[in-house]
């Protein structure tokens, strides 16, 4: 593909269908324990699912942990014990452990199979043992990775409250005493006064993130006079936030296409559909559209824009005119391709384990005007790529920068073909203007390394060349 | 259902896939649903392994569920055959796919109808068995259907190699430092004149298995992989096996002596005992350590050992028997092997503990308050919570078991790797008793911005003496606080005395 047949055309889908390789939807549990602090994750299912924990997601169930497997055995599997009494068993003991706000049941695959209610035996043992029980059902057999956390999300919802909070003067007044005691200290959260806010239609944003990406795109919108009434997740259970009909929501991510479902059809919320906050562009392009669907004319957001790209340049002269080729991971592929593409990069194809064309329209809309605007070729979209046959092509189109799960990573390198681990922007903070550096970080890292090693020669290092 | 934190071992089919991904040319088929193929990623990040991981997992979704799974299994199957050409396709589910009690079998027999190279099902149960067990478990599996193939085909070779020779069977990938064992126990065998007859699985080609009858014996350096091949052997061929896992001084040379007895009553004569002891006495320095002043100040120091069978029984005996600590306790995570573990420790240690309940290991580290622990990460975590030195001397596996140098654990040169890691796990008398003295290893607060900050500090003659005589690891700590509390009182010149005053008040 060169610049030259670079013609305005429509995105080509293709579902392969294919054998491939992502982690699993309960690896989400990883990093909602951490966010959301007062919580429990048990993760219902067998060993596979818990030394998958441990190993593949190098999350050792070390000191102190909140989340927990309960692994089924062969009584559990073949119905011999009852499943409510097992789980009221392990649950009475975390209760009594750890004493959490909530446990988050997470079903997995074999929960799946052998047809464990779990929806079922959740109010019932909530009762009993005075804690909440949110049930999700990251399995792998209906998601992929980072779509176990949209499982937890959309169930989350429907427990987020529904009625209004006390009014705010009396709320200042109970924090009196915290407040002095944070007396000096740098407030994590944006203190609000009402003032500086155009009055809306309240907003909640749904997406796990870090706190300070939290506090970044909550004061983004803030210069824009919009007020975020809260987050889903947020860092307590206890401070969901609340929810009424009619109220709007704006998702982070590109995965949390449930979450985004269940806030419309369960908890009549408006959606904001915006392409994701990844990359100045696309930040600029959630920030405005968050503005116009409130009514509010953004100020400043085409210099603030301008200034991060100039900031960027650094690096984006590192990668611009080079190729990247997603092998498809965790969602985020569209987003990040999108913006690699604003950076001046050609993106043959783009692999994701799952395409929702809804969710992710204004996005796939934003990724096709940039391919416009930059001149080159829009990307093949394959769902549910089938490995095998993607490095093959990778042989063929020779990319400068292949996009993976772990999985192909080192053999990849080993034949002299860059790569970046997927995981990896994942787990960085990569939303908002201001983290739009590291995602560059991340992206030429290879580069720059090989950049220092070019000398060596060291570009192949297995013997024989690949076959096929 | 079980409240689990943390596992010792694997899940079944992790186990298969370690056999079938050692073996050169062998692809595995994961009959499994999507994320059930992190083997992959442990292979590859771990071990760094070059090729891509010859596993593919035919995905099972909720479509394959709706319509069944037989026709993609078979097609699967077919495809790498056609694609990669390996000598044998194995099968395996996971536990999930398990519960669906497809007929495997038949999807297997489906699949060799049209595929060039071998297909086989892993036959495991995967509530029943753990890592461990399925490896053991599908290697024998893989051994016994190329024997009986080839026996099929006359193709099995009469009698045994000239020289005496050995099967070593139990390496494999993903085993804890299992391929520099390897080299180890290659180097020694040459050493005793023994050919290698062949490494299975790491390396191994399914073709060569016929060959394996040829050795004059096999040697199984681990408990947990490879018992099951060697009996199977045994049975067939009537191949004696070496079970001593060659892990220190004493063991290695228990486990030459064996090897000696095998050989001589197939005719061979040889005589292993001078080469033991030349290596006991003069070549390793594991022997020698355990004479020197260093090891005295271990003396009857308490530790604990926890790991799997092999590492904690071996571990167990070197602590006791060649460095005289007092073992409080061994343990093992190998549960469905208990009674071996038991018979091989107990009059090694006061206590044994059989579990695999990891807060049930804490709980006893707490009690024992030993000196230092010898067991897995686990364990290794365990000890930083609670101060306690830990050296990590069996699986689960972690990047840091796979190192780049030369680190057996096994022979001679194993016994040094060993006797390093004992010596380092325990904050030794002597550097205890300076520690006292000067206050502590760790710098709590910057002293100075930079390092070259000592011009304006000078120390008189007898200071600077009194200095040299402090012991060189602890001498930069020394000068360090001594420099930090002169500064902090405006003082120029450092005299003995002040450097007096800065050991007591940094005691103080």
């Amino acid at each position: 593909m060169t610049l030259a047949d670079a013609q305005p055309q429509a995105i080509n889908f293709d579902c392969e269908t294919g054998n491939y390789h992502t982690f699993c939807p309960i690896s989400c549990v990883a990093w909602l324990y951490q966010k959301i602090e007062d919580s429990f994750f048990l993760v219902i299912g067998t060993k596979t699912c818990g030394y998958f924990l441990q190993n593949a997601m190098g999350v050792m169930i070390f000191a102190e942990p909140r989340y927990a497997m309960a692994e089924l055995e062969e009584g559990d599997i073949s119905a011999q014990l009852n499943d409510y009494e097992e789980l009221k068993r392990l649950c009475s003991q975390i209760k009594r452990d750890r004493n959490p706000s909530v446990i988050v049941w997470i079903g997995t695959c074999t929960t799946e199979i052998i047809k464990m209610d779990l929806e079922g035996l959740a109010p019932k043992l909530e009762a009993e043992i005075g804690i909440p029980i949110v049930v999700a059902r990251a399995n792998g057999l209906d998601y992929a990775f980072t779509q176990g956390e949209d499982t937890v999300l959309a169930a989350m919802v429907n427990r987020c409250p529904s009625k209004s909070p006390v009014a705010e003067s009396e709320k200042e007044e109970r924090n009196a005493i915290s407040k002095l005691l944070n007396f000096g200290r740098k407030k994590e959260e944006v203190t609000e006064s009402e003032s500086e806010y155009v009055d809306h239609t309240p907003l909640v944003l749904f997406g796990s993130m870090p706190d300070p990406v939290v506090t970044q795109l909550t004061l983004e919108l803030k210069k824009q006079g919009v007020k975020v009434s809260g987050w889903l997740p947020a860092k307590r259970y206890t401070e969901l936030p609340t929810v009424e009909e009619g109220y709007y929501v704006a998702g982070v991510n590109p995965f949390l296409s449930r979450t985004a479902t269940t806030f419309m059809r369960r908890r009549k919320c408006k959606l904001i559909g915006a392409p994701f906050p990844i990359g100045p562009d696309g930040t600029r392009a959630w920030i405005e559209k968050i503005c116009s669907v409130l009514g509010i004319e953004p100020k400043g957001l085409a210099e603030r824009e301008a200034q991060i790209w100039e900031s960027l340049e650094d690096y984006v002269k590192l990668i611009r005119g080079k190729s990247v080729f997603f092998m498809g991971d965790n969602l985020l592929e569209i987003s990040l391709a999108r913006f690699l593409i604003r950076c001046g990069m050609s993106c043959p194809e783009i692999g994701i384990p799952y395409m929702d064309k809804r969710y992710q329209a204004a996005e796939l809309v934003l990724l096709e005007q940039t391919c416009r605007e930059m001149g080159v070729a829009t990307p093949t979209i394959v769902e549910k790529p089938d490995n095998y046959n993607q490095i093959q092509r990778i042989y063929d189109l020779k990319p400068d920068l292949v996009i993976t799960g772990m999985a192909h990573a080192n053999p990849l390198e080993a034949r002299g073909i860059n790569t970046k681990w997927s995981v990896e922007f994942t787990f960085a903070q990569i939303h908002g203007f201001t983290n739009a550096r590291d995602i560059l970080e991340l992206v030429t890292r290879p580069l720059r390394r090989n950049n220092s090693l070019k000398d060596l020669g060291w570009d192949k290092l297995v013997k024989e060349t690949a076959k096929v | 259902m079980k409240l689990a934190y943390w596992m010792y071992a694997g899940p079944a089919h992790i186990g298969t896939l370690r056999i079938a991904s050692s073996f050169k040319n062998v692809h595995a088929i994961m009959h499994a649903p999507l994320g059930d193929d992190y083997f992959n990623v442990m292979r590859s990040m771990l071990e760094r392994e070059r090729e891509f991981t010859p596993v593919t997992t035919s995905v099972v979704d909720r479509n394959v569920l709706a319509r069944g799974s037989q026709e993609k299994v078979v097609d699967n199957i077919t495809r790498k055959d056609a694609e990669e050409s390996p000598d044998l396709i194995v099968l395996t589910p996971t536990c999930t796919s398990s519960i669906l009690q497809e007929d495997l079998h038949n999807f297997v027999e489906r699949a060799q109808l049209e595929a060039k190279g071998d297909v086989m099902l892993a036959d495991v149960n995967h509530y029943r068995y753990n890592e461990l067990q399925a490896a053991d478990r599908t290697l024998q599996q893989i051994v016994q259907f190329y024997i009986e193939k080839a026996r099929k085909k006359g193709e099995l070779p009469e009698g045994k190699t000239a020289k005496p020779s050995v099967n070593i069977i139990g390496m494999s990938t993903l085993g804890f430092h299992s391929n520099h064992d390897c080299t180890e126990l290659k180097r020694l065998m040459a050493d005793l004149g023994i050919e290698v007859n062949a490494v299975i699985p790491e390396g191994a080609s399914v073709n060569h298995l016929k060959n394996l009858p040829r050795a004059w014996f096999n040697l199984l350096p681990y408990r947990e992989l490879g018992l099951m091949t060697a009996k199977f052997l045994q049975e067939e061929f009537g191949t004696p096996f070496v079970d001593i896992t060659p892990m220190g001084v004493v063991e290695t040379a228990r486990c030459l002596r064996a090897i000696q007895k095998i050989l001589n009553e197939q005719g061979a004569t040889v005589d292993y005992e001078a080469y033991i002891n030349e290596q006991t006495l003069h070549v390793s320095q594991a022997a020698w350590f355990s004479r020197s002043i260093d090891c005295q100040n271990l003396t009857g120091k308490k530790a604990v050992v926890f790991g799997d069978n092999t590492h904690a029984a071996a571990m167990t005996k070197i602590l006791a028997r060649e460095m005289g600590i007092h073992v409080v306790m061994a343990g093992t995570f190998c549960k469905y092997d208990a009674d071996w573990f038991r018979e091989q420790v107990s009059e090694y240690c006061d206590e044994v503990l059989i579990s695999d309940d990891n807060a049930e290991i804490g709980d006893a580290i707490a009690r024992i308050e030993p000196s230092a622990i010898f067991g897995t990460q686990m364990e290794r975590h365990v000890g930083k919570r609670l101060d306690i030195p830990c050296g990590v001397i069996s699986s689960p596996i972690h990047i840091q078991n796979f190192p780049i140098g030369y680190k057996p654990f096994l022979g001679y040169e194993g016994s040094n790797q060993i006797v390093d890691l004992i010596y380092n796990s325990f904050t030794l008398g002597m550097e205890d008793h300076l520690l006292e003295i000067f206050g502590g290893h760790d710098t709590k607060e910057v002293i100075t911005k930079g390092i070259s900050a000592d011009s304006d500090l000078a120390w008189n003659k007898e200071a600077q003496a009194e200095l040299n005589k402090v012991p060189g690891f602890v001498r930069g700590k020394v000068k360090r606080n001594t420099e930090k509390f002169a500064r902090e009182r405006n003082l120029s010149e450092i005299t003995i005395e002040v450097m007096y005053a800065a050991k007591e008040a940094v005691g103080a």
